[in-house]
Parts: structure tokens; sequence; C-alpha cells
């Protein structure tokens, strides 16, 4: 199997977009093609993940639009669906078959819709990830999964559900102050001073879970161009490389031991570092799935990074913020920077390769440059979970 | 014959709901209990199973309160979701028959016992009607 780079990035502006989703993905995919300087006609196929299109547009089978619409028609165009991990596992598949040697330049990336579907519709569609069986008559919603799982939190720490509330708090706080610093962030220049009391104070969504816990309906896309590694130099100074991917799958809530302790997550951030061969001490920036507060806290309990009950006291000491131990979604993360669910995995990349260039925008750059850099994604209930690890040298 | 996959299915395992039972699989490999019913056991991956009833009775492991309900259930916000580990082993999710401005905390490791079912009538993307258990708190 060849190494793989990622030679070119694009990102559009999350918030509410009048585009349709295949102009957006094009926007995306433009900047990324721009960037990496390759030819339109380089690129052997499309890889592209999009969790709800036919519920937002009523567009089922994007990509194969998406091609036709770059006048790349008639390569491979591919839709990769694992919920808020779509990207994700499209750009671990676009790694994969780049690796294998079947494609030399491929494009690979996601889009979404949600914001414009409203609260109501979009709640709806998103619940569709839950286990439709058993979970679908209960009327659960994500945000009383996480609930759910905050509570199961608070038991097994013994901390209780005020104090754990201001714990959490401060994961928005954090992350909502990147995002007021990063200009495609839909929440650029606003909240980005927030104080636990505001956090707590605001409307309750799933108790405990408040709006201020919860990331936004975004609509938005982003994508990367990939090639072999041995040819990266030849578009850029800057390649990054895909150093380690992993992958892993859940099931319904009820056949989970412990919703805090999701075995799919533990089992593919392993995946990813025994393929880096790194571990977590070694990851210098983490891109991670904080939908909810309490999210944050389980996904890097989870990837190893803090022992189990210690995130929420690593967050409030400042150990995942700038200067810290393991600085956590500079980019403002979901919750600041907005969530297009299906484009999501593939901004999170975008923001690590941003930073390994020393490109993020004033204020949420690690210095010095970042060497290794992960991302996590998080589909459904727990059902599909994905890691990137990214670094800057080949292994 | 035609080898059958499904020893108990997912709409007879709704009707035992709307009929107060709870009903699983006992596995003949490591003698655990699957619900809801699933066509190998859930512990094991074993094949030879066979129908049996629960108690209805278990723990309950947490909960919310829905106040921003998904599109269909406007009219029962709010309402509380729960995880419940049966007596006999396996965790079901259902709906908890509890005053939900009354929800808190403590209501984490109570014993709770299925009093009954909810169905969501549905809507054009479910499939039909569903069927879910509620409990009760039992102490
Ligand atoms: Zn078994």
């Amino acid at each position: 199997m060849r190494d793989v780079a990622i030679i070119g990035i694009g990102h559009t502006k999350f918030g509410r977009a009048s585009n349709t989703l295949l102009e957006l993905f094009s926007e995306a995919a433009l900047q990324a093609i721009d960037d990496a300087g390759v030819d339109l006609k380089d690129i052997g196929a499309i890889f592209q993940g999009a969790a709800l299109p036919g519920f937002e547009e009523g567009q089922v089978t994007p990509p194969g639009f998406s091609a036709a619409e770059l006048n790349l028609s008639p390569i491979p165009a591919t839709r990769y669906e694992g919920a808020c991990a779509s990207a994700s596992i499209a750009i671990r598949e676009a790694a994969m078959w780049v690796a294998s040697g079947e494609y030399d330049v491929v494009l690979a990336g996601g889009v979404e819709k949600a914001l414009s579907m409203g609260t109501l519709y979009a709640t709806r569609t998103f619940a569709m990830a839950c286990h439709a069986p058993t979970e679908g008559p209960v009327g659960l919603t994500f945000p009383g999964v996480f609930a759910m799982a905050a509570r199961q939190y608070s038991k097994n720490y013994g901390i209780s559900i005020d104090k754990l509330r201001e714990k959490m708090a401060h994961v928005s706080i954090k992350n909502h102050r990147h995002g007021a610093l990063n200009p495609l962030a839909q929440f650029y220049n606003k909240l980005g001073d927030l104080k636990v009391e505001d956090v707590i104070n605001s409307r309750l969504v799933a108790d405990p879970l408040t709006l201020l816990d919860c990331c936004p309906f975004s609509d938005g896309a982003a994508a990367i161009v990939l090639c072999s590694a041995e040819e990266a130099r030849k578009y850029t100074d800057d390649p990054v490389y895909i150093l380690g991917t992993g992958q892993g799958s859940g099931g319904p809530l009820s056949k989970m031991e412990d919703l805090t302790k999701p075995v799919s997550r533990i089992s593919s951030a392993r995946m990813a570092f025994k393929r880096a061969g790194l571990v977590p001490s070694d990851i210098e920036v983490l891109e991670l799935h904080d939908c909810f507060t309490i999210a944050e806290l389980i996904a890097l309990e989870s990837m190893g990074f803090f022992g189990w009950g210690e995130a929420a006291d690593a967050t409030v000491e400042g150990l995942t913020d700038l200067g810290g131990k393991i600085p956590v979604n500079m980019s403002g993360g979901l919750i600041g920077k907005g969530h297009p669910i299906g484009a999501t995995g593939a901004s999170q990349v975008y923001w690590l390769v941003k930073q390994m260039r020393g490109e993020a925008p004033k204020g949420i750059q690690i210095n010095p440059v970042p060497e290794y850099g992960m991302t996590d994604t998080l589909g459904g209930d727990l059902g599909t979970l994905c890691h990137i690890i990214l670094g800057r040298t080949k292994k | 014959m035609e080898k059958k996959y499904m020893v108990l299915t997912f709409a007879e395992y709704e009707e035992g709901l709307r009929n107060g039972k709870l009903l699983g699989l006992r596995c003949g490999s490591c003698k655990k209990i699957t619900c809801h019913p699933m066509p190998v056991c859930q512990w094991c991956g074993g094949r030879s199973l066979e129908r049996m009833e629960l108690s209805g009775e278990g723990e309950l492991t947490t909960f919310t309160v829905i106040r921003v309900p998904a599109e269909g259930f406007e009219d029962d916000a709010p309402y509380i979701p729960c995880l419940v580990k049966t007596r006999e082993g396996p965790c079901v999710i259902g709906r908890l028959d509890y005053d939900a401005e009354q929800a808190t905390q403590e209501l984490i490791g109570k014993r709770v016992r299925m009093n009954g079912s909810y169905t969501y009538k549905g809507d054009k993307y479910s499939g039909g009607a569903h069927t879910c258990p509620v409990f009760e708190v039992a102490e």
C-alpha cells in the first residue's frame, strides 16, 4: 500500500446557505482543486459524504451530479453515509483507494444543508440515525442520547448534576471562544465571551443539556484533494500525510454497556493509533466531535487523552485549550464552527491541515506548528465512529 | 422445511409489549437472555435461541427529559426516555411514567417495572406504528 498525502483543501462559510447542495459541494471542491494546483481532469474519483440530502432537497445520489457539475463525468463518484461521520468515512475510503494504487489523485469531502430544514424537521431527520425499531417510538432525540450519557457520567464519577453542568459549560465557552475567531464559523464574532451562567441558564433542550451545550444545525461543505505521497511535492511544499485511520461500529443504545465508554469509539481510535504507530501523547492538536459538551469529555476519555472521569476537570483547568496538554477544537469545533453533518469530517481535516501549515486564523493558531493532529467523528448515537491521524512528515 | 432465522420477530416482540409482556430469547450456548430480539444471542452470537418472557422488572440506569421534541412528538413533550437494566440481564430502552418536573438524578438506580407500553402512530418515514415499553418506579 502507498502512503497518501493531502495536497489541497476547501471549506465554505458555515451557517445558512442559499446555494444548492451541489453548488456548496462544488465551491469547496474547486477551492481544494485550486489550492492543490491540480487540473480538474486529474481527478480520478469522487468520495462524497452526505447524510440527509434526500430530506433536505429531495436529492438522492448527489455525487454523480457533483461529478457532472464539475464536468468530471463519467468518473466514479460515490456517496458515503455514516450520519455525522459521513465525510470522515469518505476520506478514509478515498485514502484506501489511493493507497491501493487504483487512483492517483481523488477528491473527497462532504456537504449538508441541515439549517435550511428548520429545527423540528431537522430534529426528526437527525433522529433517523437512532435505532429506529427501539429508539424511534420512544421519541429519542440526539440531545436526548447525550443527556442520558451526561446523567450516567454524573452517576459514574459521583459528580452532582449541577457541578457537571458547570464543568460541561467550559467546553462550550472554549469552543465558542475559538469559533468566534474563525471567519468561516457559523458563530464568527459571536458568543466569544460566554460565562458559565450563560450556558447553564440557556433553554433546556434535553435535561440536563441546554441550547448552549448543543452544536447548531448548519449548512456547508468541505473538501480535500488527496494523492499518493510520492507525487505530493510535485503539487505543494506543504503536504500533510494521512498516517493512520480507524473506524468502528456501535449499535442500539440498549446493547451498550455504558454510554460514557463507547466501544465503537475506543476501538476506532486504537485502530488509528496502531496504523499510525503513535500514541495519544504524540498528538498536538485534536479536532473532535463535540456535538454536545458532554460528547467532548466522552471523546477525550475514549481516545485515551485523559483517564475515565478526568476530562471534565481537565477542561476546567484549561488542559484542552491553547497552551494546555492537548488543544482541542481550535476551529471552534461543532459547537462554535457549526455542524453541517455530512461535511463535518472534511471540515475537521481542513482545520488540522490549516494548523499544520501555520495558516489558522489569528488567535487560534498553535505555535509552534503541530507535527501530528487527529480527528474524531461520530455518526448516529455512537453507531459509526471514524478517526484520522495526520502528520507533517511521512512515517 | 425452510430454515427459520428469526425465532422472535420484532413485530411479535411489539405485540407482546402491547399485551403487557416483555418477550426475549434464551441462548442455548451461554444461557443468557437477549432482549429486544435479535437473530443471534446479543452476548455470544449463539444461534440456538428459544423464546422466553422477562419479568419486566429492573433498575433504571439513566434517563432524560425531552423538552425539544422531534417532529411528531410535539404533543408528548416533556417526556422521559429511559434505559432499564432488566433483572434477567439485558438493557431495554423505553419511557418512564413519571412527573417530568420531578424527575431528578435520584431516579437513577431505582427499581422499576414495566407497567404498559407506548405506541407511536408513526409518520411517513417510520414504516408504520411502533411500540416501546413503559416503566414505573417500583419503590
Ligand atoms: Zn449466548
